[in-house]
């Protein structure tokens, strides 16, 4: 009988490799998988337990775990929560994370790769891993003069402020109002995240949305900064070359003709392209979109951004000119040509329209991470110089975008932007969305202060369908408020 | 055979005590740890438990000493160890309760009033049976035992049904699974039954198709003992006993003839008998369905995907004691007490866990093979097997590596039937091994199995 029981220890031998081999399967090649599946209470209590990093705007924390006495031991803060909201998102037990708590969530909590070495440390040393910290693009002063800006306007009204350092692409300024108090998501207390949650969720005016970001809206006349670009480099046009002007634009064979708005004629049936763009001239515009057609229109607006979402990190939608395979109708090229029909984008794609043209036509790539450092303040990756996007422009046609720019502030239509003793460029929009929604006012601007130079893009929606709103009243004023706390500072 | 008469062990008393301190002292540190993992202090009353528990390890080794001097010095401090992790983890697990719920009664204190009875029942085992060979005698009573014992929890009014299987039963403040003590008479009564007509079963017969069919009369108890598992399949919905049930008759057969026929021959009856549940059993069909795809059903699948996510979150080395979550996984004090371990010490942990298993079965296989008699060394494989059997299903089915079926992880799970029964295991398969190594009377054996090879020529 000892042959069978021989055999048979030898299958049981093979029973007990079989559970060993599956337990290793478990444990250490499927464990990944499994830790970072959504719905793992134990890897989310974890997280939760950790010291989480801090994220920083000019050294300063604008997020932060601080010691707790519940069973989570660290409580995430938001000293100036509000403020910061849109960039920093929120970190809650409940609802998960978003934007750069988000994104750099493994770095945070610190199970990145980069951390390997100092979770070895601290397990040799008994202590609990600590998460590696962010410091943002952000400038505080710009922040804040933001947000008091969009806070003057009547009540209900909503906005973004979008500021870009030129030469980098850093983010120098983004906030979006209304905004939200990410502390009352990231608080131990569920049944009051709860409510504050659906609150948010239920507000008609979304202040969980980044409009800088997320929203596309029809940017009006300050698209024609773009259509300007094709002119200069597909037409080979100069400021001063002559283009079709008058009170209306026509269109063989069709009834329907684009008007300038308030009616006016733009001084002139035959007026320079800088006097068109210091007047804001829907004819000149419409007329020489036509001109440059839908592809090449096209093509000199992804230059700058559009039909990509340009921003990592953050939730995004990519700006456009068209709604995909659209062919453009003459009279909607021309309405396209203004920023109007179906063209719609971020403030953030505004922003680096201006950027573009400010850094003599190289559109850098904007990010809002500078540095990120581990536990013990080592730089683990430093975002240097910014990175290229592409070139929108020749330097010789940029230099003369700049210079339309400066004129439209000194004496044209986007003069509320005026800062003394500093070189301003801007071009308002007023933006029609039709359908009873209230207009869009805008504005896209640079400013430059010595080697110092930044653009901003300022989006407002008015409460009120009714309210008669402008990019020049409205907008301009908060550009040059923005640009000059972040020239200053 | 016949070289192993010639062979004296050693009793090796002295080392079984330095291994049984050592794991009641493993067991005691791990209780520490759990205390101060999960509340930074030492447990209250450690000094007291341990004591206890050292002068028990003693007291078992006296008893061995004195009533089986050459049984084998392994398995008890490999089991005590066993046992010893299992109280800690129940402990610990208790503390997470508390943490979490209002109210909850703590089970450390039962296991260990249990583990104390299985102590008993273990040196009750090694005083009364003094040879092995006496339970023979007793096959066809332990049949009987086996069989009342199953129907046992059918019986209304003492039955009970708890959590959709129906293999309790209730006598005043105890509650019993008798499956438990029915897998120790069954194994005695296969043994017997088996013992006695393995020649009949091996030589009579006609054989078809490459297998050698035994006689009607004596396929009979066979076909009965199949039929008694899918019984306790179909009216306890126990899938795990009648899993093990069925294979220890299989196994034994298979020794006791030495066909390898019987292996396919009971691979076929339970391939026909799986399909047969997963046709006619929801129940069946659902823990398959889960096995394959847990994740189809997050909220269904609980227990299952919390099990994978606290080994996956015990990782190489585990959480520590008391650092893990393992009250999280819903009965991560019994059934899934597995995955418990592989959450707080590991791979590592639930790897040496294993190992100690492993250990168990090898040490009872080799009892098996030294032993003189056909009966002690059916009883003794068939113990061993049925251990790694069950050892095989439970926690397979705890990491997904099989369908989740019930059944206690021995020694480890928290609950009374199972740690008495195992202790009472320990002690038969300890009864076997000192009548095996106990150097004078083997010779007249050796001749009995001599004349048998003649038959076979």
């Amino acid at each position: 009988m000892n042959t069978p029981i021989r055999r048979l220890a030898v299958a049981c031998l093979v029973l007990f490799v079989a559970l060993m081999g599956n337990a290793t399967y478990v444990q250490y090649v499927q464990a990944n998988d499994l830790n970072s599946k959504a719905n793992n209470k134990r890897v989310i209590d974890d997280e939760y337990s950790r010291e989480r990093g801090a994220i920083l705007v000019g050294g300063e924390p604008v997020a932060e775990s601080v010691p707790s006495d519940d069973q989570f031991t660290f409580q995430r803060t938001y000293p100036n929560g509000p403020l910061y909201a849109q960039v920093t998102g929120f970190f809650s037990y409940t609802y998960g994370r978003s934007a750069i708590e988000n994104a750099e969530n493994p770095l945070l909590s610190g199970s990145d790769n980069r951390l390997f070495v100092n979770r070895v440390v601290d397990l040799l040393a008994n202590k609990q891993p600590k998460g590696g910290s962010v410091e943002l693009t952000l400038d505080a002063a710009g922040q804040q003069a933001a947000a008091t800006a969009l806070a003057a306007l009547p009540a209900g009204t909503k906005g973004s402020v979008v500021a870009l350092d030129p030469t980098t692409g850093a983010v120098l300024t983004m906030y979006s109002q209304p905004t939200y108090d990410p502390n009352a998501l990231a608080s131990h207390d569920f049944a009051a995240v709860n409510q504050a949650w659906q609150a948010l969720n239920d507000d008609p005016a979304n202040p969980l949305l980044n409009r800088a970001t997320q929203e596309i809206q029809p940017p009006g006349s300050t698209f024609k900064l773009v259509t300007a670009s094709a002119a200069l480099e597909q037409l080979d046009l100069n400021p001063g070359s002559v283009v079709q002007g008058g009170s209306e634009l026509t269109f063989p064979g069709i009834e329907y003709t684009l008007p300038n708005a308030g009616g006016g004629s733009c001084g002139g049936d035959q007026i320079t392209l800088e006097q068109a763009l210091n007047v804001s001239c829907n004819v000149s515009f419409g007329s020489l979109a036509t001109q440059i057609g839908q592809g090449a229109l096209e093509e000199q607006a992804e230059k700058f951004g559009f039909g990509d979402k340009v921003i990592e990190n953050l939730a995004s939608n990519a700006s456009r000119f068209t709604t995909p395979d659209t062919e453009l109708e003459l009279p909607q090229l021309a309405q396209s040509g203004i920023g109007q029909f179906e063209v719609a984008a971020t403030p953030l794609q505004m922003a680096m329209v201006a950027a573009g043209i400010a850094n003599d036509g190289v559109v850098m790539t904007p990010y809002v991470v500078d540095v990120v450092r581990d536990p013990s303040l080592r730089v683990l990756d430093d975002a240097g110089d910014g990175e290229e996007y592409s070139t929108a422009l020749t330097p010789d046609h940029a230099a003369m975008m700049q210079q339309m720019m400066i004129s439209t502030v000194q004496s044209g239509t986007a003069s509320s932007a005026r800062i003394p003793g500093l070189e301003v460029g801007g071009k308002t929009g007023t933006a029609q969305r039709g359908n009873g929604l209230p207009n869009l006012a805008w504005f896209a601007s640079f400013a430059t202060s010595g080697d110092q130079q930044v653009a901003v893009a300022v989006m407002i929606e008015s409460a009120q369908a009714t309210d008669d709103i402008s990019g020049g009243r409205l907008a301009g004023p908060i550009a040059k408020t923005v640009m000059e706390a972040l020239l200053a500072s | 055979m016949s070289s192993e008469a010639t062979w004296v062990p050693r009793k090796r008393r002295g080392a079984e005590l330095v291994l049984t301190v050592m794991a009641v002292g493993l067991a005691i540190f791990a209780y520490c740890a759990v205390g101060l993992g999960a509340e930074g202090r030492v447990p209250a009353g450690v000094v007291g438990l341990a004591v206890t528990l050292i002068a028990v390890a003693v007291a078992a080794n006296l008893l061995i000493r004195r009533f089986a001097p050459y049984a084998d010095p392994v398995l008890l401090p490999l089991v005590l160890c066993l046992n010893g992790l299992g109280l800690a983890m129940i402990y610990r697990i208790d503390l997470g309760y508390e943490e979490r719920r209002d109210s909850w009664a703590s089970l450390a204190p039962n296991q260990l009033m249990w583990t104390g009875l299985g102590l008993v029942a273990f040196a009750i085992v090694l005083t009364v049976i003094r040879d092995h060979r006496r339970l023979q005698t007793l096959t066809y009573s332990f049949g009987l035992a086996a069989v009342i014992l199953l129907i046992l929890p059918l019986v209304p009014g003492i039955g009970e049904n708890i959590r959709g299987a129906r293999i309790w039963i209730s006598l005043g403040p105890f509650s019993f699974q008798p499956g438990e003590a029915a897998k120790i008479c069954l194994a005695i009564f296969f043994a017997g039954y088996l013992a006695e007509k393995r020649e009949a079963l091996a030589l009579a017969g006609r054989r078809v198709i490459g297998i050698d069919l035994p006689r009607g009369r004596d396929l009979g108890p066979i076909i009965v003992a199949w039929l008694v598992s899918i019984g306790v399949l179909v009216l306890q919905r126990d899938l795990g006993s009648s899993l093990l049930f069925f294979g220890l008759f299989v196994v034994l057969l298979f020794i006791a003839t030495e066909r390898a026929g019987w292996i396919f021959v009971g691979g076929l009856l339970f391939v026909l008998g799986a399909w047969f549940g997963y046709l006619q059993f929801g129940h069946v069909r659902a823990r398959f369905d889960v096995w394959l795809n847990p994740f189809a059903d997050p909220d269904q699948n609980f227990q299952v995907i919390s099990a994978l996510y606290g080994l996956a979150h015990g990782g190489l080395l585990g959480r520590g004691w008391g650092q893990g979550s393992p009250e999280l996984t819903p009965f991560g004090y019994s059934d899934f007490i597995a995955a418990s371990m592989g959450e707080e010490l590991g791979l590592t942990g639930l790897m040496a866990i294993l190992l100690i298993y492993g250990l168990i079965v090898e040490r009872g296989l080799r009892i098996s093979l030294t032993c003189r008699d056909a009966f002690g060394k059916l009883l003794a494989a068939g113990l061993a097997i049925s251990l790694a059997l069950q050892v095989f299903v439970v926690i397979g089915g705890v990491t997904r590596l099989i369908p989740l079926t019930g059944l206690t992880t021995p020694f480890l799970s928290q609950g009374g039937s199972s740690i008495v029964m195992n202790w009472a295991i320990i002690a038969i398969l300890l009864r076997i091994s000192d009548q095996t190594r106990r150097p004078a009377p083997a010779v007249q054996a050796v001749g009995e199995d001599e004349a048998t090879q003649v038959v076979k020529l």
